[in-house]
């Protein structure tokens, strides 16, 4: 007769051999990227620009489109994604609008990043002229994070307790002024959570920046945002396989770079979040 | 402010909520447009049915030839590799996180799959290329490690973040009372999950490996690393292949705009962009069925 002792034994082990499948491949891939691109980081690196077909020098250019892409794609997607946040959580009824918006949003989220890359190369590259710019591929990003900031702005929204409202319009506050006072106050901290790691996703993708954007190589800085830009991720890319004969150093140092400000911003997020529910007064 | 100026005001605010409120449709919508309208050139001159199957893809030759057939197979095989690897792993680890591990490693493990899920996809194919890739080589005593296993390993990677979180959620809701009352008749805590919690949770674990397969098969970058981008039609999982989205990336820089093999491409954004809206809104009616 079959033990159920021993099987449930047998299955806990396998259960936690599965984590550890996923566990520490984790922590390996951070382990090495660590182990060999922090050796290649100095004050140089972060604030040259690439040399000799982009096999020296720093990464400061792409380090800088970054920056840039980053900020467009925010300043575009975190007022449209806030406003539509209070609008599902604080106007919409049960109804199919509401429906759909939730189909439309969740979709949205699950397109692939490259057909986000089509949609910008159609939209904002040829067919309003913006060319590849980083206005195009701010746009596009900030499309792309869109879904990110209206989920966590409307959970953020919605966990702010429903009495705080009755009170705030029993006073003979109007709903708009009880949203901008009472509502949005209390959920800064998790909107703020939603933004940075819609930061996050914006600077690692590398897809839909290929064809609105990036420049395998640029010799000067962006002076609008007319201009194209180097990124990152494209810069990873580009020297892993693209430019033969690159310094390992300088692969490694690059990816460092961009997982550390990923996770540098995923890092200030969760922080935010464990502080903000530690701090929670109801 | 005199009341009716704060009146308009509060108008104009709550219009311009309730059109932001409406933007995910209208992007939704508008991606589609636009990958229709870049995308549908292309039926002019090939029929959907030789473009879906034909066997060759040969975008610049004369005349171009532009089946995607062995695209679609270059996907299917990645996907289905990754899928075969990450379901068993990610749902065996969402179990653990929901049932057996004790708070405290509960909230380090979640933050090690978040921190998972932020890795970008270009650092994994980087990593991929620099360890699995050589890896895949020598243990198959194969003439180079691009292949598709080693896609399939590196995206499992990538899909496991989202059934992990997913499959957790769909656990931890499934009401106390249910394990409470199978504890409470003699089963053991896996008899439990086994017979009661699993499939009171199926519908939303359903929907965790469906989004999980989305990402697989929208993901990009570190496919178009790790696969070798052989538009073949392939033979084996120890052989380079490209999928579709590699191939837009790849192709999209070289293509001259409203060439054929631009039409092409962007139809190839569709034949995607309806894959996963299919995916996710099956799986989003398995989650919402749930509650």
């Amino acid at each position: 007769m079959r033990n159920p002792h021993r099987t449930q034994k047998i299955a806990f082990f396998l259960l936690f051999m599965a984590t550890l499948l996923i566990v520490v491949p984790v922590g390996l891939i951070v382990v090495i990227i660590i182990q060999k691109g922090l050796p290649a980081i100095n004050w140089q690196f972060l604030t040259d620009i690439p040399r000799q077909g982009m096999r020296a020098g720093g990464i400061f250019p792409a380090i800088l489109g970054t920056i840039y892409l980053v900020t467009g794609a925010i300043i575009f997607a975190l007022p449209i994604g806030l406003f539509a946040a209070i609008y599902l959580s604080e106007y919409s009824k049960d109804n199919i609008l509401n429906r759909l918006i939730r189909l439309a949003i969740v979709n949205l989220a699950g397109v692939p990043s490259v057909v986000y890359g089509l949609f910008g190369l159609a939209i904002f590259v040829i067919f309003f002229k913006f060319g590849a710019s980083i206005l195009s591929g701010s746009l596009t990003l900030g499309i792309m994070i869109l879904p990110i900031i209206i989920t966590s702005s409307r959970e953020a929204l919605e966990s702010v307790p429903q009495s705080f409202r009755e009170v705030s319009l029993s006073l003979g506050a109007s709903k708009w002024q009880t949203i901008r006072h009472i509502v949005l106050p209390n959920a800064i901290p998790g909107i703020l959570t939603g933004t940075i790691l819609g930061l996050g996703r914006a600077a690692g993708e590398t897809a839909p920046i290929l064809f609105t954007v990036a420049a395998f190589y640029l010799p000067q800085l962006p002076k609008s945002i007319f201009d194209q830009a180097m990124a990152l991720p494209y810069h990873l890319y580009v020297i892993s396989t693209q430019v033969p004969n690159v310094d390992e150093k300088i692969r490694y140092g690059t990816a460092f770079v961009l997982l550390a400000l990923v996770l540098f911003m995923n890092l200030v997020a969760i922080i935010i979040r464990y502080k903000f529910r530690k701090k929670k007064k109801w | 402010m005199t009341g009716s100026m704060r009146k308009i005001k509060e108008f104009i605010v709550e219009k311009l909520i309730l059109i932001c409120g409406a933007a995910s449709i209208f992007f939704v919508v508008l991606i589609f447009l636009f990958l229709l309208k870049e995308g549908l050139a292309l039926f002019n001159i090939e029929s959907p049915l030789k473009f879906l199957f034909g066997k060759s893809w040969y975008p610049i030759s004369e005349p171009p030839k532009l089946g995607i057939f062995p695209l679609i197979l270059g996907s299917l095989m990645v996907t289905a590799g990754a899928a075969i690897i990450s379901i068993p792993i990610g749902v065996g680890c969402a179990i653990y996180i929901a049932e057996i591990a004790p708070a405290k490693t509960k909230e380090v493990l979640k933050a090690g799959i978040e921190l998972l899920a932020a890795i970008p996809s270009v650092v994994l194919g980087f990593i991929g290329m620099v360890t699995l890739v050589p890896l895949v080589k020598t243990v198959f005593h194969l003439p180079t490690g691009l292949t598709a296993l080693s896609g399939s390993i590196m995206l499992a990677f990538m899909a496991m973040p989202t059934i992990v979180s997913i499959a957790e959620d769909a656990l931890y809701s499934v009401p106390k009372t249910y394990k409470e009352g199978a504890l409470a008749l003699g089963a053991t805590h896996w008899q439990t999950i086994w017979r009661v919690m699993l499939p009171a949770a199926s519908s939303g674990i359903l929907a965790a490996v469906m989004l999980g397969i989305g990402r697989v098969i929208g993901e990009t970058m570190a496919v178009m690393m790790i696969t070798g981008n052989a538009a073949v039609i392939p033979q084996s999982i120890l052989v380079p292949v490209r999928t579709l989205t590699a191939t837009i990336a790849a192709e999209m820089g070289e293509a001259v705009v409203g060439s054929e093999h631009y039409f092409a491409l962007f139809a190839i954004g569709i034949v995607l962009f309806i894959i996963s809206f299919a995916i996710n809104a099956t799986a989003d009616l398995f989650l919402h069925k749930r509650q």
